[in-house]
């Protein structure tokens, strides 16, 4: 059975007001400027990374320095410093960051907790975006398509989550978790995350869902499908770009998430936003770590809306306006 | 209509409805209402969440006239004000005249585009705690290019009563201009072209086409972005929690930092919980005001 995924775009007629080619060229002059300023505090963070602590905070700074993985090294290591005499005695170095390492002075001591609030992240991002889709999806289907009374009121309610300030929340939830022993797990976040998430989702799938042609899911139903089947084969794969929009701003939110990582969790289930602000190395902050560690922690973002850029622009408008 | 007719097999459409609504309107009751009935209930009291054992006693409106007879929460408050309203006219007036010169579709607008976009992917902490080294006196990379270009000797943003409250917006402006200018875009796309065609056989000029079809159309776009980035930078905690703690002095001592201090520092939770209604009142009243104009703007 084939279904009309999509109907015709019309080609898009050059009307009388194309811009001219000298505009167009001068607007793209001035964005990639924008673009290019812009992006100089980023590409400093991923330059930074590749310098030694020294280096990062030398004195005038530094455009070119020796590059360095030092930064990536004491990311994901503790070490201490040692006499040269211990430096003499110890084992010769197993391994090439442990050579780096010894070249600082140092020897390592042992993993640093960097992995682990990664892994956090990982599992709390991905998990909640995963839950929040799941259940806005539902949600904003039976919103769009079935009588729910106070459904307006619902909405809004839903919509009310964003306003609270996230220290206002965390109060009570903090002592609600208390009480059940969810603080500092990974469900306790996971679920935090989902329901500020579900605001979100919700939102902005029931404006995709209702752009969905009813007739589709009816025809379907016709053909013998239950309502479920055609929710699933049918609905679904149609609500696809507002799926993929709306998970690229669920995963940027739950992945960046600052004041309830800090709050509710600590040595167990924390995220690595809380983390690493507060990389340590000898006489202060280690810029180079903390840069390693930013630059690793933005890949995964970075990649997930590349691959899913094109569904953005319809995505941002939150639902709330339909063309 | 089909929509009453008995499926075959399966549910009911009722059934499915709760089957669909009811584990969401669950984990609403338990993170959002509750907690909201839990913080009014603690605001009339002077509970401590650092002693759980202590007695709690009712204390009436106590937290709230004490929180209005506060010369400190006023001037919290104008912090967060000031930093609202800088922040969001500088987003709009930046967003607004990137969208409009990524409109004109020139080669590689595309990847251009994304580009842009890269600093809302990062963690407001993080860009909050970087900016620090940014502005970082000696070896900040900012401070450097300011101190080249300037010549002012012992230029400090941070380290400045009236610098700092720029230097938050400045970042804010930074990080959140891109999704201000995403939300225009979408709007200046949703215009159909034959409007525009019209009224070039009119003879318009440009400036008349900006102001009698481009802004009107984007409004309710414009009204979208201004009101999602007043509910969070009303709210606004992690980033400049990062930046500059509220320092120097309180120079940017905003409402939500204040309230963490109060909440998580002198752990005053009862207090703090009076806070925290006052704050989500203003948001909401704030938000509800944008809201019934988007409406108004949206009938046109």
């Amino acid at each position: 059975m084939s279904w009309p995924l999509k109907p015709m775009p019309l080609t898009p007629v050059p009307g009388p007001l194309e811009p001219r080619p000298w505009t167009r060229r001068i607007a793209g002059m001035l964005v990639i400027a924008y673009a290019l300023i812009s992006l100089i505090p980023l590409a400093w963070i991923v330059l930074t990374s590749f310098r030694t602590p020294e280096d990062a905070i030398s004195y005038p700074p530094k455009v070119l320095a020796e590059p360095s993985l030092v930064g990536y090294v004491n990311l994901f290591t503790t070490r201490t410093r040692v006499t040269p005499e211990q430096m003499a005695a110890a084992p010769p170095a197993q391994s090439w960051y442990e050579s780096l390492i010894r070249d600082q002075g140092m020897l390592m001591a042992g993993p640093s907790r960097f992995f682990d609030r990664y892994v956090n992240s990982l599992i709390v991002g991905f998990g909640s975006t995963f839950l929040a889709i799941v259940l806005g999806t539902m949600t904003a289907y039976a919103l769009s398509r079935f009588k729910v009374p106070g459904k307006n009121d619902l909405l809004f309610f839903i919509l009310s989550t964003r306003m609270m300030p996230p220290i206002a929340i965390a109060i009570p939830v903090f002592l609600m978790y208390r009480e059940v022993g969810l603080n500092d797990t990974y469900l306790g976040l996971t679920l935090l995350y989902t329901v500020v998430n579900l605001s979100l989702s919700v939102w902005l799938l029931k404006g995709f869902m209702d752009e969905i042609p009813r007739e589709y899911e009816e025809a379907a139903m016709v053909d013998g499908y239950s309502r479920f089947q055609a929710f699933i084969k049918i609905v679904l794969p149609q609500a696809a770009t507002g799926i993929a929009t709306t998970s690229i701003f669920c995963l940027i939110f739950a992945w960046n998430e600052y004041a309830f990582a800090l709050l509710l969790t600590s040595g167990n289930a924390q995220t690595a936003p809380p983390f690493i602000p507060t990389i340590i190395g000898e006489g202060g902050l280690d810029w180079a770590a903390m840069a390693a560690g930013t630059t690793l922690f933005l890949l995964p973002v970075l990649v997930f809306t590349v691959l899913l850029r094109k569904h953005l622009l319809r995505g941002i408008t939150f639902g709330a306006i339909r063309k | 209509m089909l929509r009453s007719a008995t499926p075959l097999r399966g549910m009911t459409d009722r059934t499915l409805a709760w089957l669909f609504i009811g584990p969401t309107i669950l984990l609403l009751l338990a993170f959002n209402l509750f907690p909201l009935i839990w913080t009014i209930i603690l605001s009339f009291t002077n509970y401590r969440a650092n002693r759980p054992s202590a007695a709690i006693s009712g204390v009436g409106f106590d937290n709230y006239s004490r929180l209005m007879n506060d010369e400190a929460v006023w001037g919290y408050l104008q912090s967060t004000a000031h930093f609202v309203v800088g922040s969001i006219v500088l987003q709009v007036a930046l967003g607004f005249a990137l969208a409009l010169l990524i409109d004109k579709k020139f080669r590689g607008h595309s990847f251009w585009t994304t580009a842009i976009l890269m600093p809302i992917m990062l963690s407001p902490a993080v860009v909050g705690t970087f900016w620090t080294y940014f502005f970082q006196p000696q070896y900040g990379i900012f401070n450097y290019i300011i101190i080249f270009f300037s010549g002012v000797e012992n230029f400090t943003m941070l380290g400045n009563v009236n610098l700092a409250p720029w230097a938050i917006i400045l970042v804010d402006t930074w990080m959140w201009t891109p999704y201000v200018m995403l939300l225009l875009l979408a709007g200046l796309r949703s215009i159909p072209p034959y409007i525009y065609e019209a009224a070039e056989i009119d003879r318009a000029s440009g400036f008349r086409l900006f102001f009698r079809i481009t802004l009107p159309m984007v409004m309710p776009f414009l009204v979208l972005a201004v009101l999602f980035r007043l509910i969070e930078n009303f709210k606004m905690f992690d980033l400049v929690n990062q930046l500059t703690n509220g320092g120097p002095g309180s120079a940017t001592e905003l409402a939500s930092i204040n309230l963490k201090r109060q909440a998580f520092e002198m752990w005053r939770t009862g207090y703090s919980s009076a806070f925290a209604m006052l704050l989500f009142v203003s948001i909401y009243g704030l938000s509800n005001i944008v809201v019934r104009y988007l409406e108004k703007v949206k009938q046109r």
